[in-house]
């Protein structure tokens, strides 16, 4: 199936219609204009029960135009790309130019902020897969899975996804990038069965490379395993006690912090970070920085979405504030320059020395959260409460399972006081990407 | 004057060279093998938003989609796939991939198509050129004077003008052949206030199937900022919310919420069938208190999440799931209605052609009881009335879900007293179904603003109820 995408001719394709529409809107009078198109093929099996159950192939194709009349703009998009869908979209976005109110602080990247030549971070590599190949993956993980403990008494499925794309990037000050991407994965999601309990858990695997995707063997087994270790719950007592949440569920909160300090949660007085730049906001032991360059990684790219060059780039050093995210547009409303992070940050990776096992021992007696639910951050205040479910620990080793319980506190005293350390257990399927981190004390609130 | 099948053909098929009479040889087409359900899911869709910040409406956009969804269903298995553009020869290459999912290969010949008779519950145009661009945002900017006036501490006004239109087209190879046109309108304001350098959000919305004329009124403007403007004072003066054990009343309205969560996935039928929630096997049992009756109805007139007719083309209906506390039905959509051997109950639907049909809630609610919110006040000596919710999520496995307060008071021996921060309520779906002990008499519908997720499919849903008093339910407090 990665045969039938040809990310060479999708770039010739999608490079050509930019080009062409750039051109087009100085002559329907625009002053400048910015197109962004993508186009992707992928492949979507599941298998439930040892057999296929879902063969879907996807198609996606897209195309969004921004033009400036003066200080005003307007903005269409389309997955329709015929001449003449392009066409309407253009006068769409024209039209509404025409009515919207001048905003100084949208412009377009100028010619010498633009990223100059676009360096290969390999993040396009072929699976050489076809349906009934994936197919036969899907049901081998979901086999693994299901033979793993003899408590996983039923399964939603094993799955094997494949998806390549390209994605160009063209403005009337001269931008004209394009960068191919891939995302591979496979997924099990399990039910375990004891007595009247009945619970269910997932394990997956995701990566720009098929060669460093994990075994189906070890997909199924951690799905097994996760799904067997929730069995017979118990709801904790109500009590503040110190709290530990594995990479899975910490890497949320490393996220609502970047949105705290992004552009737009600042210039809209939304944060609770507002006005912190220079202070601390975390323990002095921690440093923060985004490397987008990493070939191969999930969160790279080589530019933002404004066309400037990303950059290696600290934003808390020695847990003081040393910068916030933005755009060029939240820089000009901020009246700061763009740190080129139009998109958010890439790669930001948060690890510590201390494995998993001894950071258990250290806590001694609390809970680790392993999944949380619902949303419950407000980002304006830091006020943060959420369902969760984990694992009690006593005497510095695992009790039993904790389920129907919340978690909560503020995020600025958790990551800037209660903050004691953060795991060597980092989690680098995601971007942004962070080991274990354990808090003195939140309030957990069960029976 | 056309016939709405015969508008929404000629403009979904017409630019692609097709006619309706050429659907029956494409369905036909992928009736093939083994396949025992296939069908075709056209769709044109329009939608437009105007954004308010800073007194001044500088954002806004269009964005226009069409395609078509080609389906082969074999025994529980489906296979997929979709094209933007709508040409016989592109639904022929997604037939190809599709009918892959099997390996039989005789053709069955003919299908007749026989046109699906539609209820009128909206009108069936598109708000979209209604009203002037000029006209849309003078109502935006209307909000704004109209929150920066209501208080001095309104530092921020964000307000949202969404509008959609869609047609769809179904043909199947059982015979269906539906068409709908679906408006959808939705406004928003969010504001946010500032006090003695503490800063709080209140936010309210509202909207539904129906024309701009409807949305955008005077009473409709004056209620959301009443509604945005009071939530955030009423937050500036908030005080930590206790964490643990508690009663809980809950306003009517939009805090239906929790049967979204606590009922209405759980007795989805494709969970179901596969066995994985917590309701399966459960027809026929107590899974609530008695006088709990909850309702699954999208033949609601002009509600967000009502339908003429599914994603698959069968006419919605006013399904009952739990009757008196017994658990009398799921919802279904064809496929899993046809494993499991019962009806479809109309609740088919897909985020877009390019997303697969599952059964999904249309608008949910508990029908009233007889006690007054006051009784339930008046009875908890101290617990949480929570007015205002989030979302909320379930593992339907386990039949654990939360929802989240955004607007909540203390209830200290039986008044309301100081209003609380923000907390995420968790409970167990049965249980708390069974901790129900006052039922209220002023069922009311939300106002119009529910996305549901499943899967990674968005679509559109209402929720309501009367006023509820739950003896035991866990707050996620901090004090």
């Amino acid at each position: 199936m990665s045969a039938k995408f040809n990310p060479q001719q999708e770039k010739n394709r999608l490079e050509e219609l930019t080009t062409r529409i750039l051109e087009q809107s100085k002559r329907v009078g625009a002053d400048a204009c910015e197109v962004a198109a993508s186009a992707s093929v992928g492949l979507d099996v599941q298998a439930r029960l040892g057999q296929p159950e879902k063969l879907e192939m996807t198609r996606d194709q897209s195309l969004s135009i921004t033009v400036f009349l003066g200080e005003s703009r307007g903005s269409a998009s389309t997955t329709d790309l015929s001449d003449e869908a392009l066409h309407s979209t253009l006068e769409a976005a024209l039209a509404i130019a025409k009515v919207t109110a001048p905003d100084p602080a949208a412009v377009l990247a100028s010619h010498d902020q633009i990223i100059q030549s676009v360096p290969n971070l390999e993040l396009d590599h072929p699976w050489d897969i076809d349906a009934k190949q994936a197919l036969e993956l899907a049901i081998e993980v979901e086999s693994f899975g299901r033979q793993a403990d003899s408590r996983i008494t039923n399964s939603e499925g094993g799955s094997v996804s494949s998806t390549r794309g390209i994605s160009v990037h063209g403005s009337t000050e001269g931008l004209l990038v394009s960068q191919p991407t891939s995302i591979h994965g496979m997924s099990c999601v399990l039910l375990a069965e004891d007595g009247e309990s009945r619970e269910r858990s997932y394990a997956y695997t995701q990566s720009r490379h098929p060669d460093q995707l994990w075994s189906a063997e070890l997909v199924g087994r951690e799905a097994a395993e996760k799904t067997v270790a929730r069995l017979n719950p118990r709801k904790c007592q109500t009590a503040e006690v110190p709290v530990l949440f594995i990479p899975e569920t910490a890497s949320g909160l490393l996220s609502s912090f970047v949105s705290a300090i992004s552009g737009g949660s600042l210039y809209r007085k939304s944060s609770y970070l507002l006005d912190r730049l220079g202070t601390d906001v975390f323990p002095s032991w921690v440093s923060l920085a985004e490397n987008p360059l990493i070939p191969g990684a999930m969160g790279s790219s080589a530019y933002d979405s404004d066309g400037l060059p990303t950059r290696q780039q600290a934003f808390v050093t020695d847990g003081v504030l040393s910068s916030y995210v933005l755009s060029l547009y939240s820089a000009n409303r901020l009246g700061l320059q763009s740190t080129h992070n139009a998109g958010g940050v890439r790669n930001l990776f948060f690890k510590g020395e201390k494995d998993f096992k001894t950071l258990v021992s250290e806590m001694g007696r609390g809970l680790i959260v392993t999944e949380l639910m619902g949303q419950g951050v407000n980002l304006v205040n830091g006020d943060y409460s959420r369902g969760a479910s984990g694992f009690w620990v006593e005497n510095g080793e695992i009790a039993y399972p904790v389920h129907e319980v919340t978690v909560a506190s503020n995020l600025d005293r958790m990551l800037k006081q209660d903050l004691v350390a953060v795991g060597s257990d980092i989690d680098l399927r995601r971007s942004i990407a962070t080991g274990s981190m354990l808090f003195e004390k939140m309030m957990v609130a069960g029976s | 004057m056309p016939t709405l099948l015969q508008q929404v053909s000629e403009s979904i098929l017409a630019p692609g060279g097709l006619v309706l009479d050429d659907l029956e040889s494409l369905v036909g087409e992928l009736s093939v093998g083994d396949v025992d359900f296939a069908d075709l899911f056209f769709e044109r869709a329009e939608a437009e938003t105007y954004s308010l910040e800073d007194g001044e409406v500088k954002d806004a956009s269009y964005h226009r989609d069409a395609g078509v969804g080609v389906r082969a269903c074999s025994g529980d298995k489906q296979g997929f796939a979709y094209s933007s553009e709508i040409t016989a020869a592109r639904i022929r290459e997604a037939r190809d991939v599709a009918i892959a999912i099997q390996d039989g290969r005789g053709t069955r010949g003919g299908v007749n198509l026989d046109q699906v008779s539609t209820p009128k519950l909206y009108v069936a145009k598109n708000p979209i050129p209604e009203k002037s661009a000029t006209d849309k945002i003078a109502f935006l900017l209307d909000i704004d004077a109209k929150a920066r006036a209501k208080s001095p501490h309104v530092q921020q006004v964000q307000a949202t003008l969404s509008i959609s239109y869609r047609e769809i087209l179904i043909a199947a190879t059982d015979g269906t052949l539906g068409a709908d046109i679906r408006p959808l309108v939705r406004l928003s304001v969010s504001v946010l206030a500032e006090n003695n350098g503490r800063r709080e959000r209140g936010s309210a919305g509202l909207g539904g199937r129906y024309d701009l004329d409807r949305l955008l009124t005077v009473e409709h403007a004056d209620r959301l900022v009443t509604e945005a403007v009071d939530q955030a004072l009423v937050n500036l003066e908030s005080v930590d919310c206790p964490a643990g054990e508690m009663p809980v009343v809950l306003a009517s309205g939009w805090p239906g919420v929790l049967l979204h969560e606590a009922v209405g996935h759980g007795l989805e039928g494709d969970f179901n069938r596969k066995g994985s929630s917590f309701y399966s096997g459960k027809i026929g049992q107590q899974v609530a208190s008695k006088g709990v009756t909850v309702v699954d109805d999208g033949t609601i007139s002009d509600r967000r999440g009502s339908l003429n007719i599914d994603d698959e083309g069968h006419v919605s209906q006013r399904n009952v799931l739990i009757e008196d506390g017994i658990l009398v039905g799921y919802m279904q959509d064809k496929l899993n209605a046809r494993l499991m051997g019962v009806a479809a109950t109309g609740n088919g639907r897909r985020e877009s052609y390019a997303h697969l049909p599952m059964p999904r809630m249309t608008n949910t609610f508990m029908e009233p009881g007889e006690a007054t919110q006051e009784d339930m006040i008046q009875s908890v000596d101290r617990g949480i009335f929570a007015v205002n919710f989030g979302g909320g999520q379930v593992d339907i496995t386990s039949g654990q879900f939360v929802f989240a307060a955004s607007e909540a008071y203390l209830i200290e021996n039986g008044k309301v007293t100081a209003p609380v921060k923000g907390a995420t309520l968790i409970g167990h779906g049965p249980q708390v179904m069974s901790a129900i002990s006052m039922i209220g008499d002023d069922l009311a519908l939300d106002p119009g603003i529910g996305v549901c997720g499943k899967n990674g499919q968005s679509v559109p849903v209402g929720v309501g109820q009367p006023s509820l008093k739950i003896d035991r339910l866990t707050v996620g407090g901090t004090a």
